[in-house]
């Protein structure tokens, strides 16, 4: 087509939609503006469009005295450009080389091309119409995806997506005779089907504040952080405010501003951190606060030296498990495994297939956790911590009966004569027999003799961590290191990958199409970022987007940032799962040529209830070396008071953004949703407008981006969330299936079921038969393999190694290459200054809540009474505590009750139970509130941070992983006065 | 006959993962349904689906058992009876429904339900429960949003006429809350035995060459006034579990018989179910 009439249909074009939707008759009122369209090499050609409260007129040529211009190279690339279907390579292509310029004020020339992009999803559809005024959206959460029904813009329901009959998917298993497929439908986590308290929370920020005390031009009274009252402002006062504190801290050198997220964001590929936010602070250079790979420390820093699988953090395969677990196996132990927890439901009904199958169940925990009370078994309690003792022992029995796989071990494996050696006691003079470690754990030498031989003649499977192939549990903890590596070690004794031999507790392994691309939220999205997020393994190729990175090369380890700023240094160690022994290269703060950080920007996230030693942030928060502290949250949250300036942000229920249910993405945890029955990819509708004067993540950013002259870059162009939302279905193989309209209007859409040839091969059985690598794995890179591609393990031997050769090469007191048994944890026989504190306190994953999220004051969750119970207007976090140490104290169900030690005091609510080994208090981890009795950080805390009482030690010296459990503590009845002061780990 | 509304609650499904409970703040926290319930406050004490927990045994044999409890729908309803001004009424399905505008003020009708299931709502002055989610039945839905959101099967929301629900009561052999009340519920509980039996475990051991190993495939009977009432073989683990026994009762004896050896002991029950500890079998 001309050009000249290609111009011409623009402002025609912007008439129709005007007159046809209301809506995109107000966004031309928003902005009056005259706009030019031209050629750089015909300088005379062009159209201009002129915007006066929203009136449009429009002239052919050139007009005298544009606000903007947006300027093609030339005519081809103006036709190409405006005529679709648009070819988003070539987009791309103009913008970073500099084909396409725009002239004027930033924000609003991309408002201009904004209102342009929207001539086309200005006619698109979302949504169902279930009549009498009411539409039925989708979204996902963390807890799974949801149907929300939407009334007069109000969330009246939210509900578990059910299928229907033009639903695909569902698979089924046939094992010993009966056939097993799963429900049609999704379930939900507790902390997914709270969602609608959570959006109509009071706790949700609403509009910009800032601290009454803090003058960015006087006095910032950073020591009143936490303490004083917040102020509304407005928008654009908020915006200037953080705009010019960037400019200046940026003036100060590499490094001044600090970033910090969650471990966690809300679900969506585009709203993510590793989206939105990494974007836009790429484009800033930022020092990052480096997280440890927290809930699989064990497998990270240890069990991975023995078979490599560094991109699983040290965690084996899962691959096609469920089906040869049903089939093949007599046993499943669950080690410090509580699926039932913190993930949902869609594992559950296959363990219960198991049970119908007479599959026996052992648990070994401390705590009679959810999944071992529901489903039945043995329950064996061993001392926290005290695990790799009693897996030493079980490889004593196996030693001395012959009831281990020998083949395997002999033609896969290195290092077993020492292993066997020092299992015997002839190199240590202690033989770990059955007796020996009933001192240690508690446990009768007669129920591990009986699970020894139990496990050597039945087909047994492994379930390690929650998730069986890992997380969670004791790899969190003073040994986690030590347990996670009698795992894998316990795995190799038996062949781990002949069939009814595996890891995996039916959680993970479903026989769902492994091959299938969707991008996982940690493919970053538009983020652009090469380095930080797994982009580069997929997304990248599929939707093309313009690179970001920063030019700031310096980290803190987030455990110890309280340290690098009241102490001005610290140190970590790189968590890169590229390979094994990239986690040994350490880093300083401050790094070379850059300077001390005087500016924080956090970003969601509630660190005095998930890091340990919390109450140490107080002290860095409130230093004087930290001249301005953002808060960019969605609900009032313990620790959003210490900041200077609070921007709210709003929940995914009102925004736009997409997502496949538990999919993560290469490096993180790689076919995350190998979890699930089926694999949902949800729209993610913006159900309702933002409430308040909240507004999305990425509409803060872009909205922070136009202050800096940053706004074109950072949203390519003028690209609105629900445009982005469009390329990651264009992108994936989505959109070879289903229609973009059929999609945004029934917002969900199930990946077919394979058929049953095509199903992924068994996890380790390639390497037990000798295979080559068969898994749908990127990991271990080519460059890895110390002998032929895909041959063997990612160990410099290519075998499993009992003595891990990587291990020999670090002098690391904490994980020695044999893995030998060292009660490192607390202990008052061996430390006595801890006699006061008796009792070890277990802070596992939450059950109900994720980590912090869905535990706002007035969630839903908040009436459960096994997670919160209410006590004079307040609702304490549930502290379970035996039966036996409850009585000793005079203390009932739901008193309140304080928790304390050295570094904290935590005043929760008492469950009183058998389900616990005497001696043991077990309280969940994830508190979002905190509320100091009186000063921050120096007293006790009614909100439930219960990491305040864990370590700021590190797991391992020689890395910064963290190990929050099994901490000595003392409880008594709380009364209501407070005298405690920390006297340990306080900065 | 009219079919009528009647909901089936197993406990021995229910793990306290609260789906129910939250999917039933969802429905009913911020929505008003005029003709069936006005909304749940959004905090605070309103459980209309509440879950009791029960455990049995104790360290290191222990069981955790859940139960839903929420308004039964009774066919004889002392709420109804407490009423005034028709504020109460049963609908021709069988659902209970406690009118929201007509029963303001009426405090007795919360304080009439044995059950606790009715709650104050101090704000609106009005008694509150669990509708049947009679607004959604009546749209066309043919499950509550406590079945729908339950990933454990806990519960069945079946509509049949009342002869039909007897045949599946007897079948099934279904229970419902608080029987001698004569409130004729329609909320029925399968194995709700859970709630309100006991059991009696142990684990039996034996020697072997001063060695204490787990005695598995001992046999374990045990009789109560010289009559057998439960027989059990121990696992691997030389542990055994005897379950269905009230609470309260007493003059039991255990006898357990394995290669090695036999044990005896005797016990009455009283409110919890009794862990015996370590038995070892004794030749002889």
């Amino acid at each position: 087509m001309n050009l000249s009439i290609l111009l011409w249909g623009i402002p025609q074009a912007m008439r129709v939609a005007a007159r046809v939707y209301p809506d995109y008759a107000e966004r031309l009122k928003e902005r009056d503006v005259v706009a030019q369209i031209k050629l750089r090499d015909e300088p005379e050609v062009g159209r201009w469009i002129k915007l006066d409260n929203g009136r449009i007129s429009t002239g052919k040529g050139i007009h005298a005295n544009p606000d903007i211009a947006v300027v093609f190279k030339n005519e081809a690339l103006a036709k190409s450009f405006l005529t679709p279907p648009f070819d988003q390579m070539e987009r791309i292509d103009a913008a970073k080389n500099f084909k396409i310029l725009l002239e004027g004020p930033d924000d609003l020339a991309i408002w201009f091309l904004a209102t342009l992009s929207r001539l086309e999803s200005v006619y698109w559809k979302a949504g169902t119409d279930m009549g009498n005024g009411v539409t039925r959206y989708t979204n996902g959460t963390n807890g799974g995806p949801l149907f929300v029904y939407v009334k007069d813009g109000k969330i009246i329901r939210t509900t578990p997506i059910d299928f229907t009959d033009e639903d695909e998917g569902t698979w089924s298993i046939t094992a010993r005779g009966r056939t097993f497929s799963p429900p049609r439908r999704m379930t939900l986590a507790a902390h997914g089907a709270c969602q609608k308290s959570m959006v109509y929370s009071k706790d949700r920020l609403l509009y910009p504040m800032k601290r009454v005390d803090f003058d960015p031009d006087g006095e910032r009274n950073p020591q009143n952080r936490g303490i004083s009252e917040f102020e509304r402002i407005s928008w654009n006062e908020a915006l200037d405010i953080v705009a010019s504190e960037i400019r200046r801290a940026k003036a100060v050198g590499p490094g001044a501003i600090a970033v910090d997220h969650g471990s966690h964001h809300q679900w969506g590929n585009l709203g993510h951190y590793l989206c939105a936010f990494n974007r836009f602070w790429n484009l800033i250079g930022v020092t990052k606060l480096m997280h440890s790979p927290d809930s699989w420390e064990g497998w990270f820093w240890g069990a991975m030296h023995h078979w490599g699988n560094s991109a699983r953090l040290g965690c084996p395969e899962f691959y096609g498990t469920v089906e040869d677990c049903l089939k093949e196996a007599e046993m499943i132990v669950f080690w410090s495994s509580d699926p039932d927890s913190t993930y949902g439901f869609e594992g559950t009904q296959r363990r219960e297939w198991a049970r119908e199958l007479g599959i026996k169940m052992v648990h070994i925990d401390p705590f009679l956790n959810h999944t071992a009370a529901h489903l039945g078994g043995k329950w064996i309690a061993p001392r926290p911590q005290t695990d790799a003792a009693l897996a030493q022992a079980l490889c004593h029995v196996w030693i001395t009966e012959g009831l281990y796989d020998k083949d395997f071990v002999d033609d896969k494996t290195t290092g077993f004569d020492q292993w066997k050696a020092y299992i015997l006691g002839e190199s240590d003079g202690i033989a770990k027999t059955p007796e020996w470690q009933e001192a240690e754990t508690g446990v009768p030498a007669r129920d591990v003799r009986a699970l020894a031989r139990e496990w050597g003649t039945k087909k047994t499977y492994l379930g390690a961590g929650s998730w069986g192939a890992g997380v969670g549990g004791a790899c969190r903890g003073p040994t986690g290191m030590q347990w996670a590596r009698m795992m894998a070690i316990l795995g190799a004794m038996q062949g781990h990958g002949r069939p009814g031999y595996n890891f995996g507790n039916l959680q993970f392994g479903t026989p769902i199409d492994h091959n299938f691309y969707f991008p996982g939220y940690a493919e970053g999205g538009f983020s652009g970022d090469l380095a930080f997020s797994a982009n580069s393994a997929n997304n990248y190729q599929r939707m093309p987007h313009i690179v970001t990175m920063s030019t700031v090369r310096q980290s803190i380890p987030r455990m110890w940032f309280p340290e690098a700023i009241t102490q001005g240094k610290s140190f970590g160690y790189i968590t890169d799962v590229t390979t094994v022994q990239s986690q040994f290269f350490p880093f300083g703060y401050p790094s070379p040529g850059h300077v001390p950080v005087e500016m924080l920007y956090k970003y969601g996230s509630q660190l005095f209830g998930t890091m340990v030693g919390g109450n140490r942030w107080a002290r860095a928060y409130q230093h004087p070396s930290l001249k301005f502290i953002v808060n960019q949250s969605v609900w009032h949250e313990g620790e959003t008071p210490f900041s200077d300036i609070i921007l709210p942000a709003c929940t995914v229920f009102e925004k736009w953004d997409i997502g496949e249910t538990f999919n993560c993405g290469p490096g993180y945890v790689h076919h995350f949703y190998t979890m699930n029955n089926h694999r949902v990819i949800t729209m993610q509708h913006k159900c309702i407008e933002p409430l308040g004067e909240s507004k999305s993540d990425y509409d803060i950013f872009a909205a922070v981006s136009a202050k800096l002259g940053l706004g074109a870059v950072y949203t390519e162009g003028g690209t609105s969330e629900l445009d982005w939302v469009k390329r990651v279905f264009d992108s994936s193989d989505m959109a070879r299936h289903v229609s973009w309209r059929q999609f945004l209007k029934k917002g969900y859409w199930v990946v077919p079921a394979e058929k049953e040839q095509a199903r992924v091969p068994l996890a380790n059985n390639w390497y037990y038969e000798g295979r080559k690598k068969d898994t749908p794995d990127p990991y271990p890179l080519p460059s890895d393999y110390t002998g032929e591609y895909l041959k063997g393990l990612q160990t410099p031997s290519g075998k499993f190694e009992f003595v891990p050769t990587t291990l020999g090469r670090i002098d690391d007191p904490d994980r020695p290459p044999l893995n030998q048994y060292m009660p490192t944890y607390e202990n008052p026989e061996r430390n006595p200054e801890l006699e006061a504190f008796p009792l070890k306190l277990q802070t596992a994953h939450t059950r109900y809540a994720y980590h912090v999220m869905g535990d706002s004051t007035d969630s839903s969750l908040a009436d459960i009474r096994e997670h919160r119970v209410c006590k004079g207007g307040h609702y304490y976090l549930v502290a379970r505590i035996s039966s036996e140490d409850a009585e000793a104290r005079g203390i009932r169900d739901d008193d309140l009750i304080r928790l304390w030690n050295r570094r904290g005091s935590v005043v929760c609510a008492a469950q009183v139970t058998g389900r616990l080994r005497p001696g043991t208090v077990s309280a969940y981890s994830g508190s979002a509130q905190y509320r100091p009795v009186g000063e921050p950080g120096r007293s006790t805390d009614l909100g439930g941070c219960v990491n305040m009482l864990n370590t700021k030690e590190p797991i391992t010296k020689k890395g910064h992983g963290m190990k929050p459990n099994s901490v000595l503590i003392q409880v008594e009845k709380w009364t209501g006065a407070d005298d405690w002061q920390p006297t340990a780990e306080t900065v | 006959m009219a079919k009528k509304w009647n909901l089936i609650v197993d406990v021995a499904r229910c793990d306290n993962c609260r789906l129910c409970f939250l999917a039933v703040k969802d429905e009913y926290v911020g929505n008003d349904f005029p003709g069936y319930s006005a909304a749940q406050p959004a905090v605070g004490q309103h459980k209309w689906l509440d879950i009791r927990r029960k455990e049995r045994g104790a360290y290191p044999l222990v069981q955790a058992r859940f139960m839903p409890v929420m308004c039964n729908h009774c066919d004889d309803a002392p709420c109804i009876k407490a009423a005034t001004d028709g504020a109460v009424r049963k609908r021709p399905d069988g659902i209970v429904i406690i009118d929201p505008e007509k029963s303001k003020g009426q405090k007795k009708i919360a304080a009439a339900c044995p059950y606790g299931a009715i709650y104050w709502n101090e704000e609106k002055q009005i008694p509150q429960a669990w509708t049947f989610d009679a607004h959604l039945l009546d749209q066309g839905w043919t499950r509550t949003r406590a079945e729908q959101a339950c990933p454990l099967g806990v519960f069945r929301t079946i509509r049949v006429e009342d002869g039909e629900m007897m045949r599946i009561q007897a079948e099934e052999g279904l229970e419902v809350l608080r029987p001698e009340l004569g409130t004729r519920p329609r909320v029925f509980y399968k194995n709700l035995h859970l709630m309100t039996t006991c059991f009696v475990g142990g684990t039996v051991v034996r020697h072997s060459d001063g060695v204490e190993e787990c005695a598995a495939g001992v046999e374990v009977v045990l009789k109560q006034d010289g009559r057998e009432v439960g027989r059990a073989t121990t696992d691997t683990f030389g542990e055994f579990m005897i379950d269905g026994l009230e609470p309260g009762s007493s003059g039991y004896h255990l006898d357990l018989t394995g290669p090695s050896g036999r044990f005896s002991t005797r016990f009455d029950l009283g409110d919890e179910s009794p862990y015996l500890g370590v038995l070892p079998l004794a030749a002889g």
